[in-house]
């Protein structure tokens, strides 16, 4: 039904989400649906008002010995007018809600196959992995300046933690954004479908250097993406801090640590129970 | 006040020129001042846009008309050289630019105007009082409101620029000065303290409204014969007077924390960022309706009287104006679907949101009736009141998207809320020349030309349509606002092209405004002079002269009958009065409306 509507509306070439990004993550395709579905809905409200109104313009044009009705309203219509829109706003709002939950309720989150911190500070992204062991802070963790690697097809589980001002982490094929607010760590997912390079902007306005702070998400096959982390973390036993491949710097030179309030242990990130969104008392 | 004082005021009255024009205790000249000021304001603000528009279509390309400064000028050390060398605007004024661009179009331009210019000089007129119940209070909203625009002016010429942390200058951008990446801090604290004291300016301005309004009507003026334009200006005047405490408040702890060490806002200190977007937007959703609630009032009166109609569903247009003023209380949170707060607030949100847009709906819907059989004369206000309909309807509508929470995510902070901003509160400029034009005769005693408002009227909404749709696209394409350079980032490249259009389009749209500045200045010296009710209306304002004295009325008037009565068959004209006492009317000054 929906793909017939969006046909006809090419067709028409009144399709405006024409323009939209293509759709990489599992859950772009549902937020697109509901775009479409408010598309729809909304542009049958704009031409009937566009229409009754021209009508009206043209009919009812001051004519000579002509009298306007004299009407003060109609309380069926009134009436009308005033359930159908809330029914279909409550439509609206029931419909948006099931997406919205998927997305965003920490407690629907599914269970992540890669675990990422994401530390936003003025103008830049940094992209911390736990390494083997699995659990930030420790020896074997990597920092990537600008630079997000996942594979294809699993779901990757992010951390978002500020440093100064108020980011935004944005990734428009995925339709991914969340806010990131400084000494707070706010969870969020995604679960790329596409494998390609796609550009990661900051999307809140961050002070004088915000336009041009981005980042880059690559999303790998599952082979590249086994060979990329073999390439980063050898698997020969490693005593010390590991090797600079020369894609990124370790983490503990440029982190800071012991100012940070938070648990980060990478428990942490699992639905639920996550440190997330105190509401403001 | 004194009731005798006043009434000898009416007819041959001479003042000083300086007590006249400058320190008047008279409702009219205040609200006139309001008036200039706002629209003084309105010039700064669109050249502000035009900068911005500059940027984005042309980035980091030399401004028009700067081929005319010397070398030595870009070498020097004026203000000019210094925020745009050789003409280029810098990123640091970029931010500025749109924040200021936000800051004034709102508080300075459409509050002023609508509020403090249209709300002073038509509450008293309209409802049959002679001025105001506090004239001297009157004043001293006007004269506490020039400080905080001068203040909001100077603090441009501040080392650093003025403030650049958006309109809504979240924290702790704008709550720690070092992270604004710039020299001199006075910026955000002028921005705050001028803010600050027009908050005080709009307090009494909206005590002065409630009183008048309550206390002060003529005889016969029920509340359900009042105007929707007073009607209007009453629930505004209300909203303020509970909303402004609370951005007063948030304004005076940012100061704090930017000047005297506190952490209200600053996570450092134990203080919550999101504090600040609370208390901001639980302001700011109502202020949305300060702002578009009068000119849904003005719309009202302007689309009864030319189409010669009583407006459809009188009551059910006060009651959804109510029902808007309460629910606004209860929406802010949809502008903080993705800053971090709760989501399951943002369940919440989007359900009141919903709500707040039924109101919205039956009022379209009652506008489209009053059409509906009508008898339309195709004045200038009658299309700048029509033009507001279809913008509102537009603006209206693109707003369900952002309500709706998972939509939200992708257009959140994306040219498309810049354009539903644009569509409602750009909107509202049409429901103020709609009033302009309406009440030029009444406010000033000539006509304005109506070839030159019917052209004002066709190319402003030719090249708003023009600018502000394509911004729509740009959003569903993901272009993020507020950015400086949108070539920076390699999905917007093949946007350039729009941005390019839309800057031309903007351009068009200011330049067409010299149609309302020759109109209206023209007008003002040369206009033909204006009778009493050159539009053949029913309220009140239209029995007094044109301009009317000092303390309004000539005689007393007593109220009959509603405000529509257009069309009625108990007369031969087409329109009768609110004060014409009929003899074969059952309606007494207690009757029926």
């Amino acid at each position: 039904m929906l793909e017939q509507l969006i046909d006809l509306m090419n067709r028409l070439n009144v399709n405006m989400l024409n323009w939209l990004p293509e759709a990489a993550s599992t859950y772009a395709q549902a937020i697109d649906e509901v775009f479409y579905i408010i598309y729809i809905i909304t542009g049958l409200a704009f031409l009937l008002v566009t229409v009754l109104m021209f009508w009206f313009l043209l009919q009812f044009k001051a004519r000579p010995g002509r009298r306007a009705r004299y009407s003060h309203g109609n309380v069926a219509l009134e009436l009308i007018w005033t359930i159908v829109p809330t029914l279909v706003f409550l439509g609206i709002f029931f419909y948006s809600q099931s997406t919205w939950s998927i997305i965003k309720y920490p407690s629907e989150f599914p269970e992540s196959d890669v675990q990422v911190r994401v530390v936003a500070k003025q103008f830049a992204w940094e992209f911390h992995y736990p390494g083997p062991d699995g659990e930030f802070d420790t020896d074997d963790d990597k920092m990537f300046d600008g630079d997000l690697y996942v594979p294809v097809n699993k779901v990757v589980g992010l951390m978002l933690r500020g440093s100064d001002v108020i980011h935004s982490f944005f990734v428009p094929e995925f339709r991914l954004k969340q806010d990131i607010l400084p000494r707070r760590d706010i969870p969020a997912w995604f679960n790329a479908t596409k494998t390609g390079r796609f550009e990661a902007p900051c999307a809140e306005l961050c002070g004088p250097g915000h336009s041009g702070m981005k980042g880059w998400v690559n999303v790998y096959d599952d082979a590249e993406y086994q060979a990329w982390v073999a390439e980063q973390w050898p698997p020969a036993p490693v005593e010390e801090a590991p090797v600079d491949t020369g894609a990124g710097k370790t983490d503990q030179e440029d982190m800071p640590q012991g100012d940070v309030p938070l648990q980060d242990d990478v428990d942490q990130m699992d639905p639920g129970d996550s440190g997330q969104a105190d509401i403001v008392e | 006040m004194s009731e005798s004082s006043v009434a000898t005021h009416a007819g041959h009255h001479r003042e000083g020129f300086v007590k006249h024009y400058f320190f008047s205790l008279d409702h009219k000249m205040i609200g006139r001042q309001f008036l200039f000021t706002g629209l003084f304001m309105l010039v700064i603000g669109g050249l502000l846009a035009m900068m911005v528009r500059w940027q984005l279509g042309y980035p980091e390309e030399p401004l028009p008309f700067m081929g005319g400064f010397s070398e030595d000028f870009w070498d020097g050390e004026s203000w000019w050289a210094q925020t745009a060398p050789f003409g280029i605007v810098t990123s640091e004024f970029y931010n500025t630019l749109f924040t200021m661009h936000a800051t004034i179009m709102i508080f300075f331009v459409v509050m002023p105007i609508m509020v403090g210019g249209f709300g002073n000089f038509l509450i008293p007129i309209c409802i049959g009082a002679k001025d105001m119940a506090f004239p001297v209070l009157n004043m001293l909203s006007y004269w506490t409101f020039v400080p905080g625009v001068l203040l909001m002016l100077l603090s441009f010429f501040v080392p650093g620029g003025a403030a650049g942390g958006g309109w809504t200058n979240y924290a702790p951008l704008a709550a720690v000065p070092d992270y604004a990446g710039v020299e001199g801090h006075w910026g955000v604290t002028l921005w705050c303290i001028s803010l600050f004291i027009i908050g005080f300016s709009s307090l009494m301005g909206s005590i002065n409204y409630i009183t008048t309004i309550i206390n002060m009507r003529a005889p016969g003026m029920t509340l359900f014969r009042m105007p929707l334009t007073v009607w209007s200006l009453f629930i505004v005047a209300i909203l303020l007077l509970l909303a402004l405490p609370v951005l007063t408040s948030a304004l005076a702890m940012m100061v704090f924390d930017r000047m005297f060490g506190t952490h209200f806002f600053i996570p450092d200190g134990g203080g919550e960022p999101l504090l600040w977007q609370h208390l901001f937007w639980f302001f700011g959703h109502p202020e949305v309706y300060i702002l578009v609630l009068p000119a849904m009032g003005v719309t009202s009166d302007v689309l009864a009287v030319f189409a010669r109609k009583p407006i459809f569903g009188y009551r059910a247009m006060v009651y959804s104006m109510c029902a808007i003023a309460l629910l606004s209380w209860v929406v802010w949170g949809h502008h903080m679907f993705q800053s971090g707060m709760d989501p399951v607030l943002g369940t919440a949100f989007t359900l009141t949101t919903m709500l707040i847009a039924v109101p919205s709906a039956i009022k379209t819907f009652n506008w489209l009736g009053t059409l509906w059989g009508s008898s339309i004369r195709f004045t200038t206000p009658m299309w700048f009141a029509l033009g507001f309909v279809s913008l509102f309807t537009i603006g209206g509508l693109s707003g369900i998207f952002m309500a709706s929470t998972p939509v939200d995510i992708f257009i959140h902070d994306t040219y498309y809320i810049v354009a539903h901003i644009h569509y409602v509160v750009a909107g509202i400029i049409f429901g103020i020349f709609a009033g302009l034009y309406f009440w030029f005769p009444k406010m000033f005693g000539r006509m304005m030309s109506e070839t030159l408002g019917k052209l004002h009227f066709l190319f402003t909404f030719v090249f708003f349509n023009l600018t502000f749709f394509p911004m729509h696209f740009l959003g569903v394409g993901g272009h993020m606002r507020r950015i400086y350079n949108p070539t920076q980032y390699e999905f917007l490249q093949p946007w350039q092209e729009m941005n390019t259009f839309i800057t031309m389009m903007a351009l068009c749209l200011g330049a067409s405004q010299i149609f309302f500045v020759i109109n209206f200045i023209g007008s003002l010296f040369w206009g033909r002079r204006a009778e009493d009710n050159p539009w053949e209306a029913n309220t009140l304002e239209w029995d007094a002269p044109s301009p009317p004295p000092h303390g309004n009325f000539l005689e007393d008037p007593v109220v009959y009958r509603g405000a529509y009565e257009y069309s009625s068959p108990e007369v031969e004209e087409d329109w009768l009065p609110q004060s014409v006492y009929l003899e074969t009317a059952v309606a007494g000054p207690e009757g029926h409306d």
